[in-house]
């Protein structure tokens, strides 16, 4: 374990902003994507639902 | 089209038709979903508190876990959508374009995260935003590619034609990928560019190696999921009866 | 002998030829097209001095990079015309109906292309270069590596106009799918006068930019033919 408390775990050396920052926008793109699938999975199941009735 | 006889064809080749593929799509999503997780939540564990400070970038290196394995995977997934491209013109199968169309915005969008991951790092270790490096330039290079691709398939209306113009389009771009980053790595040199790199090889401790790998494998495993999703989105948008089939309707 | 029959025993290499001569008639008839391009590069490339102001060692300095790239964007310029007016009156489908390999006929296309708009550039570049205060010996640096950048400008440029031909909006979307493929053009051409121009040799940027070229002239018709192939079905 590399760290004594969590503030020093937050901080990242002074390099938070960009660590933090990197992390965050790396799980936030693919997050993003999961939810764009997953309206447009919907948008389809309803299409489909209307041609069907 | 001519379909694929099944008399003739090798039994594998019947999950070539997207029928057949997409419950067997589905029943793989889960697990990878699960893969994907897990590995990517020990890869963290690895980057954020196994591996130790680096001595020359202090904790700023960490951004390497999820930078390196991104820009892997941006050119990795560029040659795999090729390929999936050359399949689709040789043997004329409908879902191998889907397959390559599906491949796209992920490997678009880790190209995205490698560049904005690559800035993030080099303001603290360059002091600016953007430095020319050979790595970032390329990287750039290949973000302009993926744009073309989803440029020229947005453009053409007719389904059959796109799949296939993109296709032809992708397998350029593919045999261009090397000659570019040759290209531009000869240029760096060229012009003296920046000498610090974000991957410095003799350096790295493996444990630094062993959290990257964990993260690729995790970032491999969710692009499967998501490009299997993708696929039985574009297979049900392409055939509405197959949809209500599938959907049990 | 009826004149079809003639036609039908004409040589591949005199087809060709008449493909190539044909395409270089019709565009000089039509003088518009070529002087278009020639005026496009000499005007986009003496606006970069009125930007950055007239300094001779940094328009010196830039000079490789502005020419080349002036030059990159002009021979651009002209992509979608090139098989485009074919195209629209039938002639291409007739062309590639004909019993002569699709490729040989792109490639003819291409060098048709490359006449009109590539090879102007190659002699009036060294004219705008003396406007940027370069030297002799870059100056034809200058000129070989666009001799050279050009065809192979023509050829990658032949398969981003086959991709898109008969779409709407064609200009923007061929710029889109051809200028990430024209950057090692770019790289070694510009390179080559760079190199020159610190003193260094030349011939190793000079030899990779043929390496392109040669590679372009294997991939790019096939790629085209292919292209056309799909735009006509």
């Amino acid at each position: 374990m590399q760290w004594h408390s969590v503030n020093e775990f937050l901080a990242m050396g002074g390099y938070a902003f960009y660590v933090w920052g990197s992390f965050g926008i790396t799980f936030g793109c693919m997050a993003f994507e999961l939810w764009l699938l997953k309206k447009r999975s919907q948008r389809i199941a309803q299409a489909v639902k209307q041609e069907a009735f | 089209m001519k379909n694929l006889d099944t008399k003739t064809s090798i039994n594998w080749l019947k999950y070539a038709s997207p029928k057949t593929f997409y419950p067997l799509a589905g029943k793989l999503i889960p697990w990878c979903v699960i893969g994907a997780v897990g590995l990517i939540v020990y890869g963290l564990y690895i980057g954020l508190f196994v591996a130790p400070t680096d001595f020359q970038q202090g904790e700023g290196y960490r951004i390497i876990f999820v930078h390196v394995p991104a820009a892997w995977f941006s050119m990795f997934l560029y040659l795999l959508m090729a390929m999936y491209a050359g399949l689709g013109l040789v043997l004329n199968a409908r879902l191998s374009y889907m397959m390559a169309t599906a491949i796209a915005p992920t490997g678009a969008m880790f190209t995205l995260v490698a560049l904005v991951t690559g800035s993030l790092w080099g303001k603290p270790m360059w002091g600016a935003w953007w430095v020319w490096d050979a790595r970032l330039t390329s990287e750039l290079i290949l973000l302009f590619l993926y744009i073309g691709y989803f440029s020229l398939q947005a453009a053409i209306d007719d389904k059959n034609r796109a799949d296939k113009a993109s296709a032809v389009l992708a397998l350029v771009g593919a045999i261009n990928v090397p000659i570019i980053y040759f290209s531009v790595k000869w240029w760096n040199t060229l012009h003296q560019g920046a000498s610090v790199s974000l991957m410095k090889a003799p350096a790295m401790a493996t444990v630094m190696l062993k959290g990257m790998l964990v993260m690729a494998i995790g970032f491999w495993l969710y692009s499967i999921a998501v490009i299997l999703i993708r696929v039985r989105c574009e297979i049900l948008e392409r055939d509405s009866k197959a949809a209500m089939f599938n959907l049990g309707l | 002998m009826p004149k079809t029959k003639l036609t039908q025993e004409l040589g591949t290499f005199s087809v060709l030829y008449r493909i190539l001569a044909r395409d270089i008639k019709v565009a000089l008839r039509r003088q518009s097209d070529v002087t278009a391009v020639f005026f496009f590069f000499i005007i986009a490339a003496s606006l970069f001095p009125l930007g950055s102001g007239a300094d001779p060692k940094l328009l010196s300095a830039m000079a490789p990079s502005v020419l080349w790239v002036t030059a990159l964007l002009s021979c651009m310029l002209s992509l979608s015309r090139m098989y485009s007016s074919d195209y629209a009156d039938g002639t291409l489908e007739q062309i590639m109906l004909s019993n002569q390999p699709t490729v040989l006929i792109v490639l003819m296309k291409i060098l048709a292309h490359w006449v009109l708009s590539g090879l102007p550039l190659v002699f009036v570049a060294p004219l705008i270069g003396l406007q940027f205060n370069l030297s002799s010996a870059e100056l034809q640096i200058l000129a070989v590596s666009l001799l050279m950048g050009t065809l192979a400008l023509s050829l990658i440029g032949s398969i981003g106009a086959a991709l898109t031909l008969g779409i709407r909006g064609t200009g923007v979307l061929i710029a889109i799918l051809v200028l990430p493929l024209y950057i090692p053009v770019l790289v070694f051409g510009a390179g080559a006068v760079n190199a020159a121009s610190i003193g260094m040799s030349p011939n190793g940027a000079l030899s990779l930019l043929g390496a392109v070229l040669a590679m372009a002239l294997v991939f790019a018709p096939l790629a085209s033919a292919a292209a056309l192939k799909i735009a006509l079905e």
